[in-house]
């Protein structure tokens, strides 16, 4: 893990630099400027095929290409490790179409494309977390049209998924969703954080870094810029309540991470370890 | 202890030699060559070529021995290729009316102008396995040759337009959407919903095709024509400012004919469904056709009741390496997600337990 992973000097023949055409990625910039300008709100853009299939991180991929400069450090995880096998495969992806240098250190790189998690180390300034998007429309499991999701974006109605974690409150004492938990972000758009557990959401808020969310297959880009008020949805009797596994890492003993659950045995032995290697890592000195 | 699970890259690579093994099977076999797949195998050809959106068959057989003959691998391939591909601009549209026509038959007429011609189709066939096909079977006998007709083939659909029973598509100069450049926008218009369909999964289609036949979605076709042959393609480059014939591309169209009840300012009349598809594939053009007229349903004033009339359902699901990626995208490490549900889990069963005076 500590050796580079990709020391890759030129990239693929026969191919762009970051694999899409220049005008493609002029289209991508020109979404991620309006999703910029609009924190929060999807903006449809043309996505491409990738030679990865939709629903493995094309739209975190586009975007990544969108973005991405020879002199950029690329780290992506997925899971919050380095060392998934998805992971691994969109990292060689950009290894072998841009020849950039790729990292595991979430300090040294510039640009960060996750699945499903936000790295422990906080961002800072100058860095870009690109996310990887399954379903961009928060609402699409209570209104599965987007004709009418579009309209209750416009209209700022939100009144649905509000009854949702309601109802939740009633059924179960408390709001049933543990990952993908809506945020209303800078006060006017509500957005998937895309499945990022619970624990993650606060991270979003009036963070430093750059937030770029692509969703290929549903074609569509939003943003988050760098210190935003981002809100996970709740009420002021039920506060929303991030959560992590009450255990402390086996490996290096953090508390305050978020934690993978790891089956030992079959006599219901289990460990529990931090879901962020790289966290873990240099938490171990490594 | 725990071991973390390291060398995913040297997994990956086993993965796909071992991939690359099974590709060529027992090596007792001669390899078959992507030129004998496009020749032998030319419907399963036509259908990942049309499916991948990129009309060029010997890659789309190249793309099928790749795929180990996974059809929806393979359309896969192809439209990862294409958008490699500089585009140059957009053809003239397609006279199917100027067609070559290798096959040609009417559902609603015994004889029309033109003839029907039945071409090389299975109907008709007995489906008795032919053994004699499991090995190298020689020559077949050759074809009985006709002299090509000169009738023209006018349309069927024309000649019921003639008589003003069949509903005039408006003809429009609008520059059509272009479905690979900007994606679904609803209200999709018609131009857009048949570039998905054209492209869309055949098994799909078929199923809401047939689901409009049993009651969902009313319906009462005919199959007004169906034909299949080259077409010529024609294109103008800009530095020469006319067009010219760039080569000629198989199609399967269908017109399918259907009843329309009419109302306070149309005549009861009859209404089209069109497919149109790439290479020979009258299955898919016939379902198309039916999911076309029935995704008219709100244009027509019919009432909504049924999927096939749903074009955000139709649309949204019909193209299968979208469906098929994020389908298997579940088989991807979910586990952050499912570890924060456990925990969820764990206290809502915590509560419920404690609410009831129980221990968990």
């Amino acid at each position: 893990m500590n050796a580079p992973l990709n020391p890759v000097a030129e990239h693929l023949a026969g191919y762009n630099f970051a694999y899409l055409d220049e005008a493609t990625k002029r289209m991508i910039r020109r979404a991620l400027l309006k999703a910029v300008a609009i924190p929060g709100h999807q903006v449809p853009f043309g996505a491409r095929e990738m030679p990865l299939p939709y629903g493995w991180g094309t739209g975190g991929i586009q975007v990544t290409a969108a973005v991405l400069g020879p002199r950029d450090v690329l780290k992506v995880i997925d899971q919050g490790a380095d060392d998934t096998t998805n992971a691994v495969s969109i990292r060689r992806f950009f290894g072998r179409v841009a020849g950039v240098r790729t990292t595991d250190r979430t300090r040294e790189a510039t640009i960060i494309q996750t699945r499903h998690r936000i790295p422990e180390t906080a961002l800072r300034e100058g860095q870009v977390l690109v996310y990887q998007v399954p379903m961009p429309e928060p609402l699409f499991k209570l209104e599965p049209r987007v004709s009418e999701t579009t309209r209750l974006h416009a209209l700022g109605d939100y009144g649905l998924m509000q009854v949702k974690l309601y109802e939740d409150i009633v059924q179960h004492g408390e709001v049933a969703t543990a990952y993908n938990h809506p945020v209303m972000v800078n006060g006017r758009y509500l957005m998937s954080p895309s499945p990022i557990p619970s624990f993650d959401n606060p991270k979003m808020h009036m963070n430093p870094a750059l937030q770029l969310f692509g969703a290929g297959r549903e074609k569509r880009i939003y943003a988050v810029p760098p210190y935003t008020e981002v809100r996970s949805l709740d009420f002021e009797d039920h506060p929303f309540r991030p959560i992590r596994a009450p255990h402390a890492c086996e490996l290096c003993g953090s508390t305050e991470s978020y934690l993978d659950e790891v089956i030992t045995d079959d006599q219901g032995g289990r460990i529990f370890v931090c879901s962020d290697t790289d966290y873990c890592a240099e938490r171990r000195g490594e | 202890m725990y071991v973390s699970v390291k060398g995913g890259e040297q997994a990956i690579a086993n993965a796909h030699a071992w991939l690359a093994e099974r590709r060529r099977g027992d090596a007792e076999q001669p390899e078959i060559t992507a030129a004998q797949i496009a020749e032998q195998l030319g419907l399963a050809v036509d259908r990942v070529m049309a499916e991948g959106a990129c009309l060029d068959r010997d890659l789309a057989a190249l793309a099928l021995k790749q795929a180990r003959g996974d059809g929806t691998e393979a359309a896969f391939l192809l439209r990862a290729y294409r958008n490699t591909l500089p585009r140059f601009g957009y053809t003239a549209p397609l006279d199917t009316g100027a067609m070559q026509v290798q096959r040609r038959v009417s559902a609603t007429y015994k004889d029309l102008p033109g003839g029907q011609v039945l071409g090389p189709s299975f109907d008709y066939t007995h489906r008795l396995l032919d053994v004699a096909l499991a090995g190298q079977n020689g020559e077949p006998p050759p074809a009985p040759l006709a002299e090509a007709g000169v009738e023209p083939m006018p349309r069927v659909t024309g000649m019921l337009a003639q008589e003003g029973l069949m509903a005039r598509d408006t003809a429009s100069d609008a520059e059509p959407p272009d479905l690979t450049r900007e994606g679904l926008r609803f209200p999709a218009n018609r131009a857009l919903a048949l570039q998905a369909m054209a492209r869309g999964d055949e098994g799909f289609l078929l199923a809401l095709g047939y689901s409009t036949q049993r009651g969902y979605g009313n319906s009462h076709p005919f199959v007004g024509e169906i034909r299949m042959g080259a077409v010529p393609v024609e294109f103008t480059p800009p530095e020469l400012g006319f067009a010219i014939d760039i080569g000629d591309v198989v199609v399967t169209e269908c017109q399918m004919v259907n009843q329309f009840a009419g109302n306070a300012e149309t005549p009861p009349q009859f209404t089209r469904g069109y497919g149109l598809v790439p290479g020979q594939n009258e299955r898919k053009a016939m379902a198309m056709s039916l999911v076309d007229r029935a995704l008219r349903a709100k244009e027509l004033g019919e009432e909504l009741t049924a999927p096939a009339q749903d074009a955000e359902f139709v649309l949204y699901h019909c193209d299968n390496v979208e469906s098929t990626g994020f389908v298997e995208h579940l088989k991807l490490p979910h586990y952050v997600d499912f570890q924060s549900e456990l925990e969820k889990l764990r206290g809502i069963r915590a509560r419920w337990a404690a609410d009831r005076g129980e221990t968990p």
